[in-house]
């Protein structure tokens, strides 16, 4: 998943990225195949350089090592709002086969929620503003249905031509990497459809783990699977997590 | 100009029962002993502000003293959940916690209003979310020059606004440099305030993209030194993560909450810590 979504950057790529998971694929990325992607934390560090995995999104490296650190109000105004990003890195608790993402609550009763999760932080506006999305998320009945309990974030509202009638001026999600395999939107219905499994996954499982009828692509590949180097590298970052302390 | 007072004056000067009270740091520079000095004084029905609720909110909602949080990120940085967040939530426990609900980018301008002296703020945002629906604080407004139609939240104004930073000098001038969040926005945009700081000295030699809050725009200074943690203070501090790790394990259970919060918060000698 990690190396998967660490190749959705491009050398040059302007990334925002969150805590986890995404910090470590752009991290991967940078210090992999393209050195140059430049890495935005919501905290305001406008291109952090860290030595080592942050461990969380204000960890002081991501300061020390930016090219220049603005305040919240400008991270999001200045340049998210504008469409100066490039990718947006996304999670989910739920996500919906238009590719609509929940993070707020569980259960239809946003008054009596089920699951109370923490809400929305940068998303909503993460996930209208960039130029593309990639989400990273496990897949599995809990988080694939067929209709999210609340629309945190938008993906594609009800499918085709929703996010132009919204207003929004990002591309929306462009692809989805989630354990077994890859999905992209439909260029025609905006729905998920199974495009690539990982090696030793199937189309089965992916059906199984999503709970709605599958599309699964005519010219469904298997993903490449990751190099040494990509998995050295990829070893050597996540121990830097371990034991790991912020820095003066 | 900033008085320069104890962190138990100040508090009891700028926060009140009922009021609004914002206490921000994005991760860094979170305002603890000045939360926990909420707490040991006792205040009740309070509506607390944060972008991301974090550690302290847990520990002021876990003990009382909220009855409303408006928010935008509420979870245990790289951990998970705020369980005491939560159980107020799902469980009304200790008390019913009403919620209102933003995003990030709608808090950050909701703030910048309130510093700026207008209503609202204009933003790209929530449009084709829940959200909306939900808060009452967000409203589609068009756009006089182009018709486009766009979303305004209004400004917070909060009764008060605690912050910490890295140092003052004597004339209560505040001085703060690393990741520096929306915590200037926030100050400006309070009726009154207070800034806990790691030290007192007698000049602010200038830092790397400092902000400076002018001694004329706040109202109370307090020496804390350490008071940020387990958050962080840039050039002074490193954050705990371990101990972020094990709040949640801490907070888990209202009884384990109840006895940690007990013996390292509510304890005689913290109240009577000297600043």
């Amino acid at each position: 998943m990690t190396v998967t979504a660490a190749r959705q950057l491009h050398n040059g790529t302007v990334c925002f990225v969150g805590i986890g998971l995404p910090s470590t694929a752009a991290n991967l990325a940078r210090m992999t195949h393209a050195p140059d992607v430049v890495l935005i934390y919501e905290s305001g560090t406008l291109g952090a350089k860290p030595d080592r995995l942050p461990l969380s999104i204000g960890d002081g490296i991501l300061a020390d090592t930016a090219d220049t650190v603005v305040s919240v109000p400008e991270v999001f105004n200045y340049w998210l709002q504008p469409g100066r990003i490039d990718v947006g890195f996304l999670s989910a608790a739920q996500i919906d086969r238009h590719a609509n993402i929940n993070t707020t609550v569980i259960g239809a009763d946003y008054a009596h929620p089920g699951v109370r999760l923490p809400g929305a932080g940068g998303a909503p506006e993460i996930a209208a503003s960039c130029r593309e999305v990639v989400v990273v998320v496990r897949q599995s009945l809990r988080t694939f249905v067929d209709r999210v309990d609340f629309i945190t974030s938008v993906g594609f509202g009800h499918g085709y031509g929703d996010r132009e009638r919204l207003g929004l001026t990002g591309a929306g999600p462009r692809v989805v990497i989630t354990d077994l395999g890859i999905l992209r939107p439909d260029p025609e219905t905006r729905e998920l459809t199974l495009v690539s499994v990982h090696p030793g996954s199937t189309p089965e499982q992916a059906q199984a783990a999503t709970g709605w009828a599958l599309a699964v692509s005519p010219e469904l590949t298997t993903t490449e699977a990751p190099t040494e180097r990509e998995l050295s590298v990829l070893r050597r970052l996540e121990a830097t997590l371990e034991g790991g302390r912020g820095v003066l | 100009m900033a008085e320069i007072v104890s962190l138990a004056d100040g508090i009891a000067e700028v926060v009140h029962d009922g009021d609004i009270v914002v206490m921000e740091g994005f991760t860094h520079l979170i305002p603890f002993a000045a939360g926990h000095e909420i707490i040991r004084q006792g205040r009740r029905n309070l509506t607390l502000v944060r972008m991301t609720p974090d550690v302290i909110y847990d520990q002021l909602i876990g003990m009382g003293c909220a009855s409303k949080l408006i928010f935008s990120w509420g979870g245990n940085p790289g951990v998970g959940s705020l369980h005491r967040f939560r159980d107020a939530v799902e469980n009304a426990w200790p008390q019913p916690l009403e919620l209102e609900e933003h995003s990030h980018a709608g808090m950050a301008n909701r703030y910048v209003a309130g510093a700026s002296g207008l209503p609202f703020a204009v933003l790209r945002g929530y449009v084709g979310t829940d959200l909306a629906a939900h808060t009452d604080t967000v409203r589609p407004i068009i756009c006089p020059f182009t018709g486009e139609t766009l979303t305004a939240v209004s400004a917070l104004s909060p009764d008060a606004t605690v912050i910490h930073a890295q140092r003052a000098d004597r004339k209560g001038n505040v001085q703060m440099w690393g990741i520096v969040g929306v915590q200037k926005e926030a100050v400006l945009a309070a009726k009154r305030s207070l800034i806990t700081v790691e030290e007192i000295v007698d000049t602010l030699d200038p830092k790397p993209q400092q902000v400076v809050l002018p001694s004329f725009a706040t109202s109370y200074v307090a020496l804390a030194p350490g008071g940020t943690n387990p958050s962080y203070a840039q050039g002074y501090s490193l954050r705990d993560n371990a101990f972020y790790t094990a709040w949640d394990t801490i907070s888990r259970d209202r009884d384990t909450f109840l006895t940690w919060m007990r013996e390292h918060v509510m304890r005689p000698e913290h109240v009577a810590r000297p600043q």
